[in-house]
């Protein structure tokens, strides 16, 4: 082969490849389409009502989404390996009641300690949901499905042989504290949502074992035949989800500070939104920390604005709903079109 | 090279499956710096021995010494060890992430504090993809890589292993002649190296052009190992089949009547451009070109997988805009696509339940299938194709490449068409089946189908085609008719080179 033809054919070559690189660059920040969804939807219910925009109701909309935001790391985490955890709300219910009374049966006992518990508790309840998953073989969704219950249950049981609701009043102050101190004028709450995201989004991008989350969720064959450990990795993510529900939980007591054995049912379907409109895939393989609280921001947002242009309480749903189908879309869209006038620029540069 | 001990000794491995004796008594050794190629029907083994190599089967009976030691293949991971490293038929990668990742998935370098190294993998890979002259970047996602790509990142996986035994399990099957001539490079640079190559193939030419040593299975059992040098294809052929194959191209004369499709300038950015040709009934169009010429891409848009930016499809004279697949197919028009796994069969359906899916109309009954109806039709279409199969109830992932290849061909035709898209209908399965895939195509010709054949295999296209267009780059770069078409001219055109 003479060098032209070898040069000219070396030229689409080295285009294709530095379009392949802008491409991935624009697909790294997919979250922008969410940023952009999320701007604009500040903008447009600011313009209707200008107290929306205070620093302070920014601060509620965090505050609101920040144990959800917890919950949501730990979702991802299941998520990215192809699973799914649906027993997240009643982890949070149990070991926010266990908490609570714990503190309420000994307000003497150091603060460290009741976190510690609640937050073993949670791990415990995530490693039974991991082992029937990854040792018992049972589908995730039936695995969870069943937990989510009996977890409940186990709430109720304890409930009625105990105290039926922990009153704040019944709590020593240390414990309420942590989630009305605040640390250079932040709410600690949101300061250790954020907290955790940093160190699990960290963890996700350079970790092996996080890398390897990703590839089990995106090619469970390929992935054995390289010699990850999926059981181990799903049984981790479990764990992993479960110890997050319980941090969240300890945290649920302090912030309601009246807890019964009802507290955050449902929860997992609102942090199964908030990731999913976040970005996560929910069949495995993709998505980001980062994403997956823009999620949890976005939903909180909606929440908010629709509460301040006082939506009927009968409407509320439906367009929360009907909101969060059209973040998804309208991120889609956004998505592709920047990815599109990229390519388009690049072409014509 | 024979003096030298043996990197790979077996001896007496058997497997079955069930009722299914895979491999029984096989005797073979892998010596290092040679290529040894691996043949035999779908079905005679290869696979198998190929997967207990590669510690994801564990076989019955008999011995592995990998180096002069005897070991157990117990995971993927202790063959990799051992230096083992496998490139599957099927790529094997993570759809999510991008190239690197999938190169070094479970060994991401790591820096002093144990953090994924992305800089230095990014650095690896790319050297490593320059090295084999592929143009990718390790940024790129794996997903919308072509097959070809996808196989060109799992050589480069298996070479970043510094493997002393390297399996390649049919890996030309996707690649374009000039992939392949790259891919052989490197394969004689690895045998210069001392790396010892087990390469299983269809390809014949291509054993005869690489390989030092061929091993030939037939059924699960060892037939012959001899130097290429002493074989001649048809005794290959002969051993393979156990039969004597006299006409690998079988190509009747059909009558070439009207034009039925006409295509007019039609565009699609990125993917192709101003291409146009006519389509005679009773013809065989050949498409040649290399992988990624844009061959399929055409394909896609006259069956409304994709969209044309501009151009004209006209059909029995009339003009047509085809949106989708159902237009398509309500003008005449049937695609049978590369990827049988993919987009051509679904594998936990019976035989009738796959040929009578883009028909349901037909069998069913106030809305409701009518299993009598859809066994005839079913029937029907796969004994006039020769199916092999228990009974057209049997599910098609039972059943061998060449049978599910003439299923999807009976789905196809169940819906009566007039033009036929076929794309690589003979990829991945043996010789006796391809044979006879080539028949079908032939007759179906003879009874007045008009068909675009998309192939690789230049042998393929020439044998079967009455006129071959060829594409470079998405553009046309030739036409020929049957009697002008020989291997250096389509070869010319597809590598878009004037004719000098």
């Amino acid at each position: 082969m003479t060098t032209t033809s070898r040069e000219v054919e070396q030229a689409p070559k080295r285009a294709q490849a530095s379009q392949a690189r802008l491409l991935s660059r624009v697909s790294r920040v997919r979250e922008l389409g969410l940023l952009i969804v999320l701007l604009l939807l500040i903008l447009v219910v600011g313009i209707q009502v200008p107290r929306f925009l205070s620093i302070d109701n920014f601060e509620q909309i965090l505050l609101s989404i920040a144990i959800l935001a917890i919950v949501g790391v730990g979702e991802t985490l299941v998520l990215l390996t192809r699973q799914v955890d649906l027993s997240v709300g009643s982890i949070v219910g149990l070991t926010a009641f266990v908490t609570a009374y714990f503190f309420k049966e000994l307000p003497g006992i150091n603060l460290v300690v009741g976190i510690l518990l609640g937050c073993g508790l949670g791990l415990a309840l995530g490693m039974v949901n991991g082992l029937l998953i990854s040792l018992g073989r049972v589908p995730a969704i039936v695995a969870t499905l069943g937990t989510l219950y009996v977890y409940r249950g186990l709430v109720f049981v304890f409930a009625s042989n105990t105290t039926l609701q922990v009153n704040a009043s019944d709590v020593p102050a240390s414990y309420l504290a942590l989630a009305t101190t605040q640390i250079l004028g932040i709410p600690t709450l949101i300061i250790i949502a954020l907290v955790i995201a940093v160190i699990v989004g960290y963890f996700l991008r350079a970790s092996r074992t996080g890398r390897q989350l990703y590839a089990v969720g995106s090619n469970p064959e390929a992935a054995a035949i390289i010699g990850l450990r999926a059981n181990r990795l799903t049984f981790g993510a479990f764990a992993a989800s479960g110890l997050l529900c319980g941090l969240a939980g300890v945290l649920w007591g302090a912030r309601f500070a009246t807890v019964d054995a009802t507290a955050a049912t449902g929860l997992e379907l609102q942090v199964i939104a908030a990731v999913v409109v976040g970005g996560v895939n929910i069949f495995g393989g993709s998505g980001t920390i980062l994403g997956a609280c823009l999620g949890a921001i976005v939903l909180g947002t909606l929440q908010n604005a629709l509460n301040i242009l006082n939506v009927s309480q009968f409407w509320l749903q439906a367009i929360d709903g009907a909101a969060i189908i059209a973040a998804v879309i309208l991120d889609a869209f956004i998505t592709r079109w920047l990815q599109r006038s990229l390519l388009v620029r690049r072409k014509r540069a | 090279m024979q003096r030298a001990e043996p990197i790979i000794e077996l001896s007496g491995i058997a497997k079955h499956f069930g009722s299914v004796q895979a491999l029984q008594g096989i005797d073979f050794r892998l010596f290092p710096g040679e290529v040894h190629a691996l043949a035999g029907e779908n079905g005679a083994g290869k696979s198998t021995l190929v997967k207990i190599l590669a510690g994801i089967y564990r076989p019955d009976a008999g011995m592995v010494k990998v180096g002069g030691e005897v070991v157990e293949l117990r995971s993927p991971t202790q063959a990799q060890a051992l230096g083992i490293a496998v490139v599957h038929q099927e790529p094997m990668l993570f759809p999510d992430l991008d190239v690197a990742e999938n190169v070094f998935m479970g060994r991401h370098p790591r820096d002093r504090f144990g953090r994924v190294d992305w800089k230095r993998m990014y650095r690896e890979v790319d050297q490593l993809l320059t090295s084999l002259d592929v143009p990718l970047s390790s940024h790129t996602p794996v997903q919308g890589l072509s097959v070809a790509e996808q196989q060109l990142v799992e050589i480069a996986k298996a070479l970043s292993l510094d493997a002393r035994v390297l399996v390649l399990d049919e890996p030309t099957a996707a690649l374009s002649a000039h992939e392949v001539d790259e891919l052989f490079a490197i394969v004689r640079q690895l045998r210069e190296r001392g790396v010892a190559i087990l390469f299983v193939s269809h390809r014949l030419e291509e054993i005869f052009e690489i390989a030092d040593r061929l091993t030939i299975f037939r059924d699960g059992t060892h037939i012959i190992t001899a130097p290429v040098g002493e074989m001649t294809t048809e005794a290959i052929i002969r051993h393979m089949v156990g039969r004597e194959l006299s006409n690998l191209f079988p190509k009747s004369e059909a009558r070439i009547g009207d034009v039925v499709l006409e295509v007019r300038h039609l565009s699609r950015p990125g993917s192709f451009t101003d291409v146009s040709f006519q389509l005679r009934q009773g013809e065989i169009l050949g498409f040649a070109g290399l992988v990624g010429a844009g061959r399929t891409e055409v394909a896609r848009v006259l069956f409304g997988l994709d969209r044309a930016e501009s151009g004209e499809i006209w059909l029995k004279g009339k003009q047509v805009r085809i949106r989708s697949p159902r237009d398509a197919m309500r003008s005449g028009l049937a695609y049978v696509p590369e990827d049988r796994h993919q987009h051509g069969l679904v594998m936990d359906f019976s035989i009738a339940a796959n040929v009578t899916l883009p028909i349901l109309k037909q069998v069913s009954r106030l809305g409701l299938i009518d299993p009598r109806l859809e066994r005839k039709i079913a029937g029907d279409y796969s004994s006039q194709l020769h199916v092999r199969s228990s009974g057209i109830e049997q599910l098609v992932n039972a059943l061998s490449g060449g049978n599910q290849q003439k299923v999807v061909l009976s789905k196809w035709l169940a819906t009566n068409p007039s033009v036929l898209i076929l794309d690589e209908p003979t990829r991945g399965i043996d010789v006796g089946a391809k044979a006879e895939v080539h028949r079908i195509i032939s007759d179906l010709a003879v009874e007045g189908l008009a068909i675009i054949l998309i192939s690789s295999e230049l042998p393929e296209v020439l044998a079967m085609a009455d006129r071959v267009i060829v594409l470079h780059e998405g553009r046309v770069s030739g036409t020929f008719a049957r009697s002008e078409a020989t291997q250096e001219r389509v070869m010319f055109a597809a590598t878009g080179q004037e004719r000098g």
